[in-house]
């Protein structure tokens, strides 16, 4: 059976599965509900100056019936007293003591950071983590994000914890950066014990065409907010990759991102993170999904015969190479299984109008499985990722697997393709129609004008 | 037995009669049109006689663009309400949704269809503008289905259309025959209306166009006559005792059923004679105005029946019981009907013969004949140039009009489409029909 035991840099936790800081760990009453549904960890929402909220606070993307595909909020930190949120952290700690509390801060000076670390340690907080991520509302302040774009000032931040923190510290990563390793390296200077990524990205997630303002609507106006849920699971897979495959960084991860069932935990981990964290999930459908994400997890391990959490940490990341490592002499077509094919030739207008013009049409209007024109298929994956239904286009491929050359190998060997006929530079190899070919296509007799 | 208790008033008659396709809310259209597939030259569009958009006017649902996808229907389907409540989807479009290969539901297209079309008709939103005035008038005769479609694709060419109808009501068949669980009297009638609004159309009802006068009255006046007539009432099916009371047509009853509701007298026990979606009709709703028992009679088995099946499980679903194989020599009783007397048939060489000495009577109090529709010869033959016989070239030898794929007569005067000429299909295919004619029309005029 596995064991979903975590250790991330010394806070340990019955399973790597954490509540992120945000709405659902308000309150020690939320957190042993949490705890009590199954859940391994909780990190508080973030303690620290005084704030006040506005009202409308939320806004999301729904992609078609799918609700909550993106998610967005303008909220700050804590508003509720930390007298309050310190004495539910000891109650918290007292029922779970198997549990982990980490405790989210943000303040101003030195002497505010310093204070507010020995207050939680006291009231009996498993570590620390720091929120350099909030896009909005604190940045302003001169706290969140406004910290977490600036490497130096972090690594200083970071160093004034540590000179008193006795529990370990975890520095929370702003994604709105170009290069995530440049605060995640900051963090470990500055003496961090982990990272956690990623927070919200600033986004507008939609304008009401009545109102013309954004959502969230707070009495006539909008303003950027911080995205994630779901749509944003890519983002945050990549920067732990980032983070991940960095030697200087080197620290333990907790991934954070879009995860929502046990498979999103699976490849946080297969990409190196020790623990995750969820808010949107739980914000949509409530601790309950503890169980699916727990016996998921569980069932996977078991299968692939990984018997702890370090079994599989980071066994993706060896196959994330730069682009130039890649084998330019790998090949794969499509195939389409007809038995399988529903006819409703989506992979068909996908290619042809979006991609290679390799899938054509039964002259026959009765028969509408379409067919892979070999020599015109790039291999791009298009239309298997379009067609509707489970494994009825597969990618087959063509080469023998003998030769193995990649960009860089061709750039070290000064074998680098002067004109467009090389057969790599898409000229000789990729056929296309003439232009006006496109004008005396058939259409569908429905298409008017 | 009966699963139904007899409708004593319009709230029972309504719970009896409740829709067989219920009007979709905003959130179940949401969910819905969120599943199409948006299928290349899709298969669902080919299937629809109309060849709507179905595609089209689903994603436009989904994107909140209502009007747009009522627009998208109303392009190619004047009946685009009725329609969606009415066509037997399951043959059609929805038959032909690819999810249906992969065991999936298929798209609920007719409610959708319902769904946006109910938006427009609700909210009165004008979606067309009518054609540049040409000076030229048409005569519409029957405001059913084909005459309605006619009329209102002939204001989009810019011409003027005076409809005659010969009842009190427009919509033909769809209030004076489609079952009442597809749709309402309002339904049909506000279609029509929210139409005639747009279009600016006029009809005159309670004006039947009775014989040659009348005819040659149009000619004068109008550059064109179109004919919408449908068909006739229910033919005879020339047994003894078929005058007796109890006895009467499929389609007249439903007739009464649309007009009176539960005031419509039933029997305890019907026999229902014949096998195709009238009967089948009539049967369901002779169940669902609580007869005790329902028997569909047909001469031959099951597999031959005229009906889609889905009809039949329907009748059989709310109640009725059929009888295969089985050919009417009588109906008994004195006065009123007590029973109608079968002879048992056997197939043989694809005909049926009577198996001697097998007679039997089944008792029942009321007999509805679905026996099918006459064909309204004598009217049609008082066209002027219309030869009395049958081989001229405007009445087929069953009756129904001939007309070239312009649908004209060969009097050129004069179009038809619907079930005048088709000899009596579905809805659907009299407003495919009746646009086509109402182009024949125009290029006639041009020319
Ligand atoms: C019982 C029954 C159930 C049906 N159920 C369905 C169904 O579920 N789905 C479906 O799609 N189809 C159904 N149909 C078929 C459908 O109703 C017809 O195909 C359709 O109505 C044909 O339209 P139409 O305009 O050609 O004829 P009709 O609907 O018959 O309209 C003809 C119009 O012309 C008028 N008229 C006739 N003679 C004259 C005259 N001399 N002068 C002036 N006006 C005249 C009539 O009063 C009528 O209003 C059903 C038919 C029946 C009988
Ligand atoms: C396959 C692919 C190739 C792209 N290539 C380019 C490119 O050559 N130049 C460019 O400016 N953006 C490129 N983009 C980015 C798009 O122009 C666009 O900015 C991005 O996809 C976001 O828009 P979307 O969400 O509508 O896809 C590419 C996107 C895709 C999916
Ligand atoms: S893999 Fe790409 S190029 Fe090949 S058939 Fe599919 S969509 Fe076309
Ligand atoms: S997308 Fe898939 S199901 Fe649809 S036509 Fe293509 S192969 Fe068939
Ligand atoms: S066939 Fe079905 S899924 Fe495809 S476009 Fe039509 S309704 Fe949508």
């Amino acid at each position: 059976m596995a064991d979903l035991r975590t250790n991330l840099a010394g806070i340990k936790s019955p399973n790597p599965f954490w509540l992120a800081s945000a709405p659902p760990t308000n309150s020690g009453y939320q957190i042993m509900k949490a705890f009590d549904a199954g859940w391994g960890g909780a990190v508080w929402k973030t303690l620290g100056v005084p704030v006040v909220n506005v009202s409308s606070r939320y806004g999301a993307v729904n992609y078609r019936d799918n609700r909550m595909v993106g998610f967005n909020n303008i909220e700050l930190i804590t508003d509720r007293p930390l007298a309050d949120n310190l004495r539910e952290i000891s109650e918290v700690k007292k029922r779970f003591p198997e549990h982990a509390v980490i405790a989210s801060l943000m303040v101003e000076t030195r002497e505010e950071w310093h204070q507010i670390v020995r207050d939680v340690e006291n009231a009996g907080a498993d570590g620390i983590e720091l929120n350099f991520g909030c896009p909005h509302g604190m940045c302003e302040r001169g706290m969140g994000s406004a910290v977490g774009q600036e490497p130096k000032v972090l690594q200083t931040i970071v160093e004034w914890v540590k000179e008193v923190a006795k529990v370990p510290v975890i520095t929370k990563l702003t994604p709105n950066i170009s290069d995530i390793t440049r605060p995640a390296r900051a963090a470990r200077a500055g003496g961090s014990d982990a990272i956690s990524l990623i927070n919200t990205i600033q986004s507008v997630v939609g304008v009401d065409l009545d109102t013309f303002v954004p959502m969230p609507n707070v009495d006539g106006k909008s303003t950027n907010g911080g995205y994630c849920g779901p749509a944003v699971k890519p983002i945050a897979l990549n920067m732990l990759k980032n983070c991940a495959q960095d030697s200087q960084v080197g620290i333990p991860i907790s991934g954070i991102g879009g995860v929502e069932n046990w498979r999103d935990a699976a490849e946080f981990i297969l990409l190196g993170a020790s623990s995750v964290q969820v808010c949107t999930a739980v914000m949509h459908y409530g601790f309950g999904i503890i169980r699916d994400l727990k016996s998921g997890l569980e069932r996977y391990m078991d299968e692939k015969g990984f018997k702890t959490l370090d079994d599989f940490r980071g066994k993706a990341l060896p196959n994330i190479v730069h682009w130039e490592d890649l084998n330019l002499k790998y090949k794969v077509v499509a195939e389409i299984n007809a038995d399988k094919c529903i006819g409703c030739q989506l992979c068909y207008t996908a290619c042809e109008d979006g991609a290679h013009q390799a899938i054509g049409l039964s002259s026959d209007p009765l028969i509408r499985i379409p067919s892979i024109i070999e020599e015109n298929c790039v291999g791009c994956n298009l239309c298997s990722i379009v067609c509707p239904v489970e494994d009825c286009i597969t990618m087959e491929r063509r080469d023998d697997g003998k030769e193995y050359l990649t960009w860089g190998d061709r750039t070290r060997a000064g074998n680098i393709p002067k004109t467009f006929d090389d057969e790599l530079a898409g000229g000789r190899h990729h056929w296309v129609p003439e232009p006006a070919d496109a004008l005396t296509k058939k259409k569908p007799r429905h298409y008017k004008g | 037995m009966a699963e139904y208790k007899p409708p004593t008033s319009e709230a029972e008659f309504a719970a009896n009669f409740s829709p067989k396709k219920p009007l979709m809310s905003d959130t179940e259209a949401y969910y819905e049109s969120s599943r199409c597939l948006y299928c290349y030259d899709a298969p669902c569009i080919t299937a629809c006689p109309t060849g709507i958009d179905i595609p089209l006017f689903i994603r436009q649902i989904n994107s909140d663009n209502k009007d747009g996808a009522a627009k998208t229907i109303y392009e190619s389907n004047w009946m685009g309400h009725a329609c969606g409540n009415v066509c037997p989807t399951e043959e059609l479009c929805e038959g032909a949704c690819v999810y249906n290969h992969s065991d999936v539901k298929p798209i609920e297209i007719g409610r959708l269809q319902a769904h946006a079309t109910t938006v427009v008709i609700r909210s009165k939103k004008k979606l067309f503008r009518t054609g540049k005035d040409t000076g030229k008038k048409i005569a519409v005769i029957g405001a059913g289905p084909a005459g309605i479609s006619a009329a209102c694709e002939l204001r989009m060419l810019g011409h003027a259309v005076d409809i005659f109808e010969a009842k009190a009501k427009p919509s033909g068949l769809c209030v004076y025959g489609v079952a009442p669980y597809k749709l309402t009297n309002e339904e049909a009638l506000d279609e029509v209306a929210y139409l005639q609004e747009q279009f600016g159309f006029t009809v005159q009802y309670n004006k039947p166009i009775n014989g040659r006068m009348d005819f040659e009255k149009l000619e004068k006046g109008y550059d064109a006559i179109f004919i919408g007539i449908g068909l006739g009432s229910t033919s005879a099916l020339g047994i003894p005792g078929e005058d007796k009371q109890g006895v009467i047509g499929a389609l007249e009853f439903v007739e009464e059923l649309r007009m009176n509701h539960h005031k419509t007298p039933i029997g305890k026990k019907v026999i229902v004679l014949g096998g195709g979606n009238t009967a089948m009709d009539a049967a369901s709703e002779s169940c669902r105005m609580g007869a005790d028992s329902v028997v569909i009679a047909y001469r031959r088995g099951p597999e031959e029946m005229g009906a889609y099946s889905f009809e039949f499980d329907l009748a059989k679903k709310s109640g009725a019981k059929a009888l295969f194989n089985v050919t009417p020599v009588e109906v008994m009783g004195n006065g009123s009907v007590t029973g109608v007397k079968f002879i048992r048939n056997k197939a043989a060489y694809g005909k049926i013969e009577a198996i001697p000495g097998s007679e039997f009577v089944e008792p029942c109090d009321m007999v509805l004949l679905g026996t099918g529709q006459g064909k309204q010869v004598e009217l049609l033959e008082q066209i002027s140039g219309v030869k009395l016989e049958h081989k001229s070239r405007i009445l087929d030898d069953r009756g129904r009009l001939v007309v070239n794929e312009q649908y004209q007569t060969n009097n050129p005067k004069y179009f038809a489409a619907g079930d005048a000429v088709n000899g009596g299909v579905e809805v659907v295919n009299a407003a495919a029909e009746a646009k086509k004619a109402a182009h024949g029309i125009d290029q006639y005029l041009k020319r």
